[in-house]
């Protein structure tokens, strides 16, 4: 049981939505965009974070969007980690997805839930951000934003105060890419991640994304050129990878900033060497 | 046009194939109005965090933890608990066959994982079923026999969509 009621609002279109969070936010009720609702009911019954008011976007139609539209796959904000997985349009990600939770909460979360939760590895961002994807959001007046997801997301998801996230665009190229996705927990196989490495090979260079290693995924172009350099054996390029990471890994329930970067190195080793010998 | 609850509404669910009239708050989670309300007790309280898997119910066919569902969200959806499945579902069946339980306390959010995955998905292979299942906990470790009894259950499923592929070829 959640103690503490909430209001609930469920609009059909972008722009009730927004228009929906101004008038709660007249009322000076807190409202929170609600998606699949895990993280916001979790945290309602513990009583962590109790919202004023949810305002469930699965009603908009273009945030159930699943399609390929003008060369791009465009995901809706409330499309479910199952149903991308299903659909196959955009695979790295699909699998990225079907390894968070289990599969019966995938069947709940979804892609802009799990971007914008609290739960700091966002692993769904990953795909997004090696594919250079653009996110396109509503603000509270009405106003759309569209921007390199790389633009909105830095250490944290920068949205202005009552904007959301309502649609996914990314290249169908790149979705087609190859990739490759690993996932190391420290004990259960559906557990956060000690680290989650995705890669995806552009014009026979490697784009990396990593979940785990900090309080936020990242994206490293410096630590890309050093596995991409052609002169460095791979010992020299593991090195140069580690040196080049931006802060010293998180330490936590799931181990040690030192055994992450332990794990770091053993698992991009087995991808570059899997890379050199394809 | 934008749906608004504020505080106590009566709402109308879709449950077992019967339209219920049940007044909730929008907090109220699914899982506490399908039992309390409805006195449909078969989705057991377990972790109430979306962990172990024994709420679980269908929501327009799909399986969805109802401890992490609002009362109020599934307002024109198509909801099935155990109780829906009227214990002639061949999944039911299997479970007794192969004792795929012990204490019992899994075992309805098991039974309708596994029929939502032979209703969807008969030809699920076993990276497949594995998958589903491990959304599932049973802390008397029936986890062998559950298994047995959901391959079992996919066999059929999966021979009789090849027969009725062929019936409808020839």
């Amino acid at each position: 049981m959640i103690a503490d009621n909430f209001i609930y609002c469920k609009p059909d279109t972008l722009r009730e939505a927004s228009a929906a969070y101004r008038t709660l936010l007249r009322e000076d009720k807190t409202p929170f965009y609600y998606g699949g609702g895990s993280e916001i009911i979790t945290m309602a019954r513990a009583g962590s974070r109790i919202p004023d008011a949810v305002i469930d976007i699965k009603g908009i139609p273009e945030c159930n969007t699943l399609e390929i539209n003008d060369g791009d796959v465009v995901i809706g904000a409330a499309v479910t980690l199952n149903q991308i997985q299903e659909s196959k349009l955009f695979p790295l990600l699909g699998i990225t997805g079907s390894r968070i939770a289990d599969h019966t909460n995938q069947c709940r979360i979804t892609l802009g839930g799990n971007i914008c939760g609290t739960i700091i590895y966002k692993e769904t961002l990953l795909p997004l951000l090696l594919t250079d994807s653009t996110i396109l959001t509503m603000g509270p007046r009405g106003r759309g934003r569209k921007l390199p997801v790389n633009k909105l997301f830095d250490r944290q998801i920068k949205l202005l105060k009552g904007e959301f996230i309502y649609q996914i665009r990314t290249d169908v190229s790149l979705t087609k890419a190859d990739f490759t996705h690993v996932k190391k927990t420290a004990n259960e196989k559906i557990d956060y991640p000690l680290l989650t490495v995705c890669t995806l090979e552009t014009e026979g260079k490697l784009r990396l994304a990593f979940s785990g290693m900090y309080s936020h995924p990242f994206r490293s172009t410096n630590i890309e050129d050093a596995i991409n350099h052609t002169d460095l054996t791979i010992e020299e390029k593991l090195d140069m990878a580690l040196s080049l990471l931006p802060d010293f890994p998180l330490t936590d329930s799931e181990g040690s900033g030192e055994y992450r970067k332990f794990v770091f190195r053993n698992t991009l080793k087995e991808i570059i060497e899997r890379h050199e010998n394809d | 046009m934008i749906k608004y609850y504020n505080d106590l509404s009566v709402i109308e669910l879709h449950v077992n194939g019967e339209a219920r009239k049940v007044t909730v708050r929008p907090a109220d989670i699914l899982l506490d109005v399908l039992r309390e309300q409805l006195g449909l007790t078969g989705a057991k309280a377990g972790c109430k965090n979306g962990d172990c898997g024994t709420c679980t119910i269908l929501m327009d066919g799909l399986p969805v933890k109802s401890c992490l569902v609002l009362a109020v969200e599934a307002v024109g959806h198509e909801l099935l608990t155990v109780e829906g499945l009227s214990g002639i579902a061949p999944i039911q069946n299997a479970f007794v066959k192969y004792h795929a339980f012990q204490c019992g306390y899994c075992t309805s959010g098991f039974l309708m994982v596994c029929h939502a995955l032979a209703t969807t998905k008969p030809d699920a292979d076993e990276y497949e079923m594995e998958r589903w299942l491990e959304s599932n906990i049973c802390r008397c470790t029936s986890y062998q026999e559950i298994r047995s009894a959901i391959t079992e259950v996919l066999d059929t499923a999966s021979r009789q969509t090849e027969r009725s592929t062929y019936a409808t070829i020839s």
